[in-house]
């Protein structure tokens, strides 16, 4: 099972290091949607992937039974997975919050924290009007 | 004594849950969060009485024994920053009830910033590799939460390079954890100190220690992986950026220094010069930036990061002197850097600007901020009798003694550079004739004393490290004894009896 | 655009039953899967279908508290669970006490159930909080571009 598993996080790695090379916001996340996804699965295959049935004591046993898979990957996955979403969740909040307040998903385009000239930092601009959605535009 | 041990986490959560109870109502927060910061404070003093002379407290939480359940530790170091940041959230709530206070209790300023605390806490008494991540994760919600406040243009835009280098950054945690998981089959940092010199393949335990090297790393803004810091503190209000400096960074530091005292002492012989080399990157090319910088905020910022070498010097050289010279070291930056940012802030309020090119003549119109300022930055710089003075001191005096001249080289270099950059803030801010422009009304006697009063009292503390060495100079020995004592650490949390499980639930 | 009549009028229908449902889960969790995480989930789909069904004004309504508010009272309750175990002889925080109650049949009742059921608040309020602001997100830009038109 080792080897289709360290395929698989091979490969989301490499589709993680490509969406996050982007210059677009948007594609990043999903960037480290993936390496967060390739993480998980490394933490199941560390555990050693063996046992299918799952880790549940049955009524009247006092311990699972000998082919149970190992509970605390999964223990540990799902708190990542939670955590994982949450900070996916806020930083998409924030992504459209820049797209209505820069008026740009693109991180080179932003220049309201860094100025590009002058050593004197300016007073931050206003915000820019809300640019119509391209789908309603078009 | 249990309920001791976990009351530094008990406190800023009931503290942040009560605060968004009263949700909207920003007088009642802000009363909440005071009376928060100073029962954790009360806390961290009483934990730090009980440990300073060099005991544990080791509890597991659940009653689950412990490699398998959760370990919460206090020992004399995570005592002593638990003091700390009792120290500076006791501060920063006085300096938040200045100005702005409403607006931003308003944003939920209190629940985000015991949150934030709770993270952090969270860090320093945790015993547990997975569980350090979760309260890692903790405060990057809060801090992200805390960063945006204001949601101002400078603030997202600053806010998004934070988010994503750190999303980044965490996800190295978690696929280190995984393979440190693979190797030793378990995560509680006494265990993994226990099997580290035994596994067999060395070569993946350093690669996964490298992992950790960059996400604690990317955390405390060493070189290269700084470059989001100077990007966000300058965006955040004060007394959030004060926070943050305050104890983000250390956090990291921290993590480093307990994770590498535990599962790669053995290991001195790679990580020693990688560390070392870091330590001196991070300090020369931090203190580079802050020469270049012309605002306030982003000079300070940029000392932050050049501080941080001096805090990895200890564990890059693993001998006791360099361990507790950088114990010291974090001890006293922490107090002296939260009240720079203080101290920028009252600047600001009194010259209306961050930008040095637009303040001027201070000294005449506010010369006790001008005072107040000099401690804490020449403290910085390292000038005796001030604490930096000893700190660096301790540094420098480690390293030699351990044949890391270059290392000491460095150091004695930075320092000046940093008495540079300060001297340059003192000129332009407030030796030289105001520039054109019209002044700002002078803030109401109530909220400049809300403002002045921790800037005073950290002031203070500088001067009594500084003055009076003695004792914080002898528990930092006490700490790195304690750190390099890993056979003590692992003897108190896996000891036999300590625990037992549960009554079996039918 | 509004929603249709019939997904307005069963709405509210659905939300009862889905309520009903995350209950369920929530109970079930003492030694079955489930529990107050996936029960919160299920509980945060049924009010975000009477979101969609009723505008998020129509759920700020039926919660009276705020979300935010919902959220702490659900972590405190869960953090408050771990208490009691301080009462005991060498308890460790977090380490659950149990009370069977004999009622006919034997109800398991203990501070780990009330821990769910914090679990349960704090996601339910957690979920309500970010889709309540991604739909005001959306109203709002949506009449920002109907009155730029």
């Amino acid at each position: 099972m080792e080897l289709p598993f360290a395929l698989a996080i091979g490969v989301l790695v490499a589709g993680a290091v490509y969406m996050l090379l982007a210059r677009d916001l948007p594609r990043m996340l999903v960037g480290f949607v993936l390496l967060g996804t390739a993480a998980n699965l490394l933490i199941l295959l560390a555990g050693r992937v063996g046992g299918m049935t799952p880790p549940l004591v049955a009524a009247g046993m006092a311990a699972p039974g000998a082919d149970a898979a190992n509970p605390l990957p999964q223990a540990l996955i799902l708190t990542a997975i939670v955590i994982g979403f949450g900070l996916a969740a806020f930083a998409l909040m924030l992504i459209v919050k820049a797209r209505a307040v820069l008026g740009t998903v693109r991180p080179d385009e932003m220049a309201a924290a860094e100025p590009r000239a002058g050593a004197v930092s300016s007073p931050p601009t206003p915000p820019r009007a809300l640019p119509p959605p391209r789908r309603e535009a078009a | 004594m249990q309920a001791l041990l976990a009351a530094p986490l008990l406190v800023p959560l009931a503290t942040a849950c009560l605060a968004a109870l009263f949700w909207g109502r920003a007088a009642a927060q802000r009363a909440i969060g005071m009376a928060g910061s100073l029962v954790l404070l009360a806390v961290a003093a009483l934990l730090l009485r009980e440990v300073a002379a060099g005991g544990r407290i080791v509890g597991q939480m659940g009653g689950w024994p412990a490699p398998f359940g959760i370990t919460l530790v206090v020992d004399a170091f995570a005592a002593i920053m638990l003091l700390i940041t009792g120290v500076m959230a006791v501060s920063v709530s006085l300096y938040a009830m200045a100005s702005g206070a409403r607006e931003r209790d308003r944003a939920g300023f209190q629940p985000l910033l015991h949150s934030l605390l709770l993270g952090v806490c969270g860090a320093f008494v945790t015993g547990d590799l997975f569980n350090l991540y979760v309260w890692f994760e903790v405060m990057l919600i809060a801090s992200f939460g805390l960063l945006v406040l204001e949601r101002t243009p400078a603030q997202i835009d600053g806010g998004l390079r934070y988010v994503m280098l750190n999303l980044v950054g965490t996800t190295f945690f978690l696929m280190a954890v995984g393979l440190i998981y693979g190797l030793a089959g378990t995560l509680n940092l006494a265990d993994l100190a226990r099997l580290a010199p035994g596994i067999a393949n060395q070569g993946a335990l350093a690669a996964a220690g490298m992992l950790l090297l960059v996400a604690f790393g990317a955390k405390a803004a060493v070189f290269p992986l700084f470059n989001w810091l100077p990007a966000a503190y300058h965006t955040a209000s004060v007394p959030v950026a004060a926070i943050f400096a305050a104890l983000l960074t250390k956090v990291g530091v921290y993590a480093i220094i307990r994770v590498w005292t535990l599962l790669f002492a053995h290991d001195v012989a790679f990580f020693g010069p990688v560390l070392g080399a870091v330590a001196v990157a991070t300090m020369v090319v931090g203190v580079l930036g802050a020469a270049a910088h012309h605002d306030v905020m982003r000079i300070l910022s940029f000392h932050i990061i050049s501080q941080i070498g001096y805090m990895l010097v200890g564990v890059a050289l693993m001998t006791p002197l360099a361990i507790a010279g950088s114990v010291f070291y974090i001890l006293h930056h922490i107090i002296v850097k939260a009240n720079l940012f203080l101290l920028a802030g009252a600047i600001r309020r009194e010259g209306g600007s961050f930008a040095l090119a637009r303040l001027g003549g201070l000294w005449v119109g506010a010369p006790l901020l001008g005072l107040l300022f000099l401690v804490p930055a020449l403290s910085l710089a390292g000038l005796p009798p001030l604490s930096g003075f000893w700190a660096k001191l301790m540094v420098i005096r480690g390293s030699i003694e351990a044949g890391a001249n270059l290392v000491a080289a460095a150091a004695l270099l930075v320092g000046l550079l940093t008495l540079y950059s300060m001297v340059k803030i003192w000129n332009e801010a407030f030796w030289k004739p105001a520039p054109e422009g019209a002044a700002l009304p002078a803030p109401a006697m109530g909220e400049r004393a809300a403002s002045y009063a921790p800037i005073v009292a950290l002031a203070g503390i500088t001067l009594a490290i500084g003055l009076w060495t003695e004792p914080f100079a002898r528990l930092s020995l006490v700490v790195a004894g304690g750190l390099l004592d890993r056979e003590g650490y692992i003897a108190a949390v896996l000891a036999p009896g300590a625990t037992h499980l549960a009554g079996v639930v039918p | 655009m509004r929603p249709s009549l019939i997904l307005r009028t069963s709405a509210p229908m659905l939300l009862w039953l889905s309520l009903l449902a995350s209950l369920y889960v929530l109970v079930r969790g003492h030694n079955e899967p489930g529990g107050g995480f996936l029960g919160g989930l299920v509980a945060a789909s049924g009010l975000l279908f009477h979101a969609i069904a009723r505008g998020p004004e129509g759920v700020r309504t039926l919660l009276v508290l705020h979300p935010v508010q919902l959220s702490a009272l659900g972590v405190l309750l869960a953090a408050t669970s771990g208490l009691p175990a301080f009462l005991g002889p060498d308890g460790a925080y977090l380490t659950h006490l149990w009370w069977f109650a004999e009622l006919g049949v034997t109800l398991p009742l203990g501070t780990a159930l009330l821990f769910d059921l914090g679990v349960y608040l704090a996601v339910v309020g957690m979920a309500v909080a970010i889709f309540i602001g991604l739909l005001e997100w959306k109203a709002a830009r949506a009449a920002a571009t109907e009155g730029g038109e």
